[in-house]
């Protein structure tokens, strides 16, 4: 009897549920369907908010698909369907139940426009709808989105999912974005003053933004509450701006340090005034563009190896053509500078040019594989991944280089050959050889510099230009000569440079720094760490 | 009578032989071509930009030759390299008309290579098309600027992030390349905010080098100024280069259009191929065409340039509807001039009107600007802009912006009692300066 009841009691709530959700699908799919008759963005604003009113979550597909711009009307029928870009047509499927429903081409279709006003009213719709998703980062995100857009309304809902949530790093943020509600909400000052607390810990940028609205609108202890937690959080926010900027410099520095690295070895070591060392940098990135181009079109799933399989490609590239200008140019022209100049300026217009010619004027898109994209934070210090990844390749280079210059035995001619010609060659040294193959290793150092370069940078024929001036001024500040001094004055440029960035401007710091080399080279005219040969004899 | 007859011949042979020398002249003349001058950097830093233009021209031309040229002559395209080199622009332009003897020239990018030329033209009396979106404060017998004034570009666009539409933006970023087209951009746009009631701790202004790559530290500061609390916007006159590294560092620092929008006014289809443009959807730029605009007119600029470029991925972009306008205008003046010379075809150009690509007509005014619809567009994840705002109607070129204390009172009129380009009307005399 009891269990009797039991099913009976089960089956009478499924039959209601059933029934009212069937009900509510007809409604969403009624007001989804007025979609087709928006004429502008205010009206697809007002069923946007009007989906949202229903509270119920299977608006969030649609919405979610609107927000990415893949909402499509049928001309034929005026039905609203989600699209998705196949090869040569799009794929439709049902807006509620996501069932697939055929495909049809893009002349058929009309998409629905969003704007920024529109795609913002639809993240913070979906805030409040994706707090109960099972995926922690939906809920860590509907919290920031709630936090950053707090309203009384959202008090109710947050506290729910805080009573249900068990991941503690999660229920913090949501006791954040509900704090961050009561504070526009009409609760006693007591509940306000807690809330600023809690905000205040949190200390990052964000909660400046909301306690200075706050302070702006509230008066008494609540005003003053706030003035005093931002001032706190700006006090802590300065001493890791600081750190911030440090970042910002060393990551500047690893930048000139790939960039010059090159030239160490070619001008450096040798004394060859190489002023096509930039289109080595400008090739590698293009041996790059070109290894993605081939893994799209041939092996789309290698994509996140493209770098790592450009890296000797670009080294081989740049290092051949590097090696064909000694050959062809540069032995010629040994002792002297300015001839050396002016052949090498030459050769950089020819490969400009030729680049140019071959790929066209305009910029070439280098993507970013996955692991290089977007950035983490430590604290309140934001890296981004790609600055971090070419810090250590630069590093990673830099010790190659070392290793090879000090203990292998071409490294060890080298010096010789630097230290002394004549002496090295009556030692049976083969100096041309020595001297090519040293040139053909500066470029192809710098080829892979541009592999790594093509990730923050134009993929253009100018992207030389750029680095050739700073790459000069890297190995003179550091010392002819010396590979730890280019890495040291690397690091030094960089991060002076992005000390006086926030104070002096780019422009005129980039000024200050010029001026303070000029000094420098009058007081040190063979820069941080001087070093004997050939360069130094000449 | 046999004496006459001599006499009658001779009449006769020499008014045949005077007939023949003018046939043949006649004949001449139909093989001579009207030439027209480009003058586009095809190498050096401004290749990226200018090669596309040249290119254009030379569809344009073409296509011209296939209706039948123009007064019954083929047009016949000269196309010289100035390197990205100022001077040399002036150097190539005085070769264009001196040596070339070209009816019209087409050129320049930037505004220092345009100043470069203009004592060039106005010496040896020449007409220069000048494409590309400017600061204004000019305006020159000899030059017609297809391109956009500050009012029709920089001044919608910032309307447009004001309203509710554009997500009410109270808090301003300025950034641009240090130069004078966004020195003078911003300049009005400063004076334009205040105007508006923006208070002055509300506008940030930052400049960086040419080609400036590592934007780090000018990121972290927008995103520190946006968070006052207010709805903040970015409004970037960054040239060329230096967009790419721009775009990527906001990307990688997660700054979102929903929350801080960039509005650029040199960033088109051409600079986005460069880059994935999907962590950038919904950021905007404001220009008088987009590639997207969906008018037969523009259908067929795009199919006609695929073929002729034989590569259908190449974009279109704004600067080369302003040619498309500016030369159509120029074939139109010529015909009512039914001369090339390039006076009468200076006076024949106010007034001509003739379509855009965006669906209406754009026309020449007595200012030597053109009129144009100014669109506002957020980048899509397919690397084209989706027009989110176009203005009602056209928008007039307004050469000497109203916002500029020393160039208010200035106005342009080359028709020709007034004849100047810049009389003040305060003073009632021609000969004011502007800013620069």
């Amino acid at each position: 009897m009891k269990t009797f009841r039991a099913i009976g009691l089960t089956l009478l709530f499924l039959l209601t549920t059933l029934s009212s959700s069937g009900a509510a699908e007809a409604d969403l799919r009624a007001i989804i369907a007025k979609f087709a008759t928006a004429a502008d963005f205010s009206e697809t604003g007002v069923i946007v908010r009007e989906l949202t009113a229903t509270g119920d979550p299977a608006v969030e597909r649609p919405l979610a698909a609107l927000a990415e711009g893949n909402l499509y009307i049928r001309a034929a029928d005026s039905m609203v369907f989600v699209g998705k870009e196949g090869s040569d047509s799009i794929q439709l499927f049902d807006p509620l139940s996501g069932e697939a429903a055929g495909e049809a081409s893009a002349d058929d279709l009309t998409q629905i426009g969003v704007n920024n006003t529109l795609r913002r009213t639809i993240r913070d719709a979906l805030g409040t709808l994706t707090l109960g998703s099972k995926d922690p980062t939906v809920r860590i995100a509907a919290a920031d989105t709630m936090f950053k857009t707090p309203d009384a309304a959202n008090i109710e809902p947050l506290d729910a999912a805080i009573a249900s949530e068990t991941v503690a790093s999660v229920k913090a943020l949501l006791e954040q974005a509900r704090a961050a509600s009561i504070l526009v909400s009409d609760k006693p000052d007591a509940d306000k003053l807690a809330a600023i607390a809690l905000i205040g810990a949190r200390g990052d940028r964000n909660a400046v933004s909301l306690l200075t609205s706050v302070e702006a609108n509230a008066s008494g202890a609540v005003k003053e509450a706030a003035t005093a937690a931002i001032a706190s959080i700006n006090s802590t926010l300065a001493f890791w701006d600081a750190g911030q900027n440090i970042w910002y410099g060393i990551s500047l520095g690893s930048v000139l340090l790939l960039a010059a690295i090159g030239l160490a070895i070619t001008f450096g070591v040798m004394g060859v005034i190489n002023m096509a060392h930039g289109e080595m940098v400008m090739l590698g990135a293009y041996t790059t563009f070109v290894v993605q181009q081939v893994i799209r079109a041939s092996f789309p799933g290698l994509f996140d190896w493209s770098l790592v399989i450009a890296l000797p490609l670009a080294f081989l590239v740049a290092a051949l053509v590097g090696l064909a200008i000694e050959r062809g140019i540069i032995r010629f022209l040994y002792g002297r500078p300015l001839e050396t100049l002016l052949a090498t300026w030459g050769v950089s217009l020819i490969l400009q040019q030729a680049v140019r010619t071959i790929f066209g004027p305009t910029n070439q898109e280098v993507g970013n594989p996955s692991w290089m994209s977007g950035s983490f934070a430590i604290g309140q210090l934001a890296i981004t991944w790609n600055r971090l990844w070419i810090l250590v390749f630069a590093l990673l280079v830099f010790g190659v280089l070392l290793y090879v210059m000090k203990r292998t035995p071409w490294g060890l001619q080298m010096r010789a050959v630097t230290a002394n010609r004549r002496m090295a060659a009556s030692m049976g040294i083969k100096t041309p050889w020595v001297d090519a193959l040293t040139f053909a290793l500066g470029s192809g150092i710098a080829g892979i510099a541009g592999v790594a370069l093509s990730q923050i940078d134009n993929v253009s024929p100018n992207l030389g230009r750029g680095y050739i001036i700073d790459s000069f001024m890297v190995v003179v500040f550091g010392g002819v000569g010396n590979l730890w001094g280019t890495l040291v004055g690397a690091f030094s440029l960089g991060i002076v440079n992005k000390f006086l960035e926030p104070y002096a401007g780019a422009v005129l710091g980039k000024i200050v720094v010029l001026v303070l080399i000029i000094l420098f080279i009058q007081k040190r005219p063979r820069g941080l760490f001087a070093l004997r040969g050939r360069a130094v004899e000449a | 009578m046999r004496g006459n007859f001599a006499k009658i011949t001779k009449i006769l042979s020499a008014g045949v032989l005077a007939a023949g020398l003018l046939a043949s002249a006649s004949a001449r003349a139909a093989e001579d071509t009207i030439k027209v001058g480009i003058l586009h950097s095809l190498s050096g830093t401004m290749a990226i930009s200018e090669t596309t233009l040249k290119d254009a021209m030379l569809m344009l031309i073409d296509e011209q030759n296939a209706k039948g040229g123009l007064l019954g002559k083929k047009l016949e395209a000269v196309v010289v390299d100035p390197a990205s080199n100022w001077p040399l622009f002036a150097e190539k332009a005085r070769e264009l008309i001196s040596k070339d003897k070209v009816a019209a020239v087409f050129g320049c990018w930037t505004s220092v290579s345009r100043k470069s030329v203009l004592p060039v033209f106005s010496e040896l009396d020449n007409i220069l098309f000048y494409p590309v979106q400017y600061e204004g404060e000019e305006s020159e017998r000899n030059v017609f600027y297809t391109g956009a004034a500050p009012n029709q570009q920089a001044i919608p666009a910032v309307d447009y992030l004001m309203s509710a539409d554009g997500g009410s933006v109270k808090r301003w970023v300025l950034e641009g390349t240090d130069y004078v087209y966004p020195r003078t951009t911003n300049k009005i746009l400063e004076a334009y905010l205040k105007a508006k009631g923006v208070p002055a701790e509300d506008i940030m202004v930052n400049y960086t080098p040419f080609g400036f790559s590592d934007w780090q530290t000018e990121v972290s500061a927008i995103k520190k100024f946006g968070s006052a609390g207010k709805k903040t916007a970015v409004v970037s006159t960054v040239n060329g280069d230096a967009n790419v590294p721009f775009y990527k560092e906001l990307g990688n620092q997660g700054i979102k259009a929903e929350d801080i929008p960039v509005m650029a006014f040199s960033v088109g289809e051409e600079e986005l191929a460069g880059l994935d443009t999907k962590p950038l959807v919904g950021h905007l730029a404001a220009w008088n065409y987009f590639e997207s605009v969906n008018t037969p007119e523009n259908k067929k600029f795009i199919a006609d340039w695929h073929k002729f470029i034989k590569n259908n991925k190449r974009t279109t972009n704004d600067p080369m509807e302003a040619h498309y306008i500016g030369f159509n205008m120029w074939v139109k003046a010529v015909e009512k001039a039914g001369t090339t010379d390039p006076d009468k075809v200076i006076d024949a150009m106010v007034g001509v009107s003739v379509p855009n690509l965006t669906g209406g007509y754009s026309t020449m005014m007595p200012n030597h600007h053109i009129t144009k619809p100014v669109l506002i567009g957020e980048i899509q994840a397919n690397g084209q802009f989706q027009t989110v705002s176009k203005t009602p109607g056209l928008v007039m070129g307004d050469e000497w912006s109203d916002y500029l204390p020393d160039s208010k009172d200035l106005i342009s009129d080359w028709r020709a009692p007034l004849s100047c380009g810049n009389f003040n009307v305060k003073t009632g005399k021609c000969g004011g300066k502007g800013t620069n």
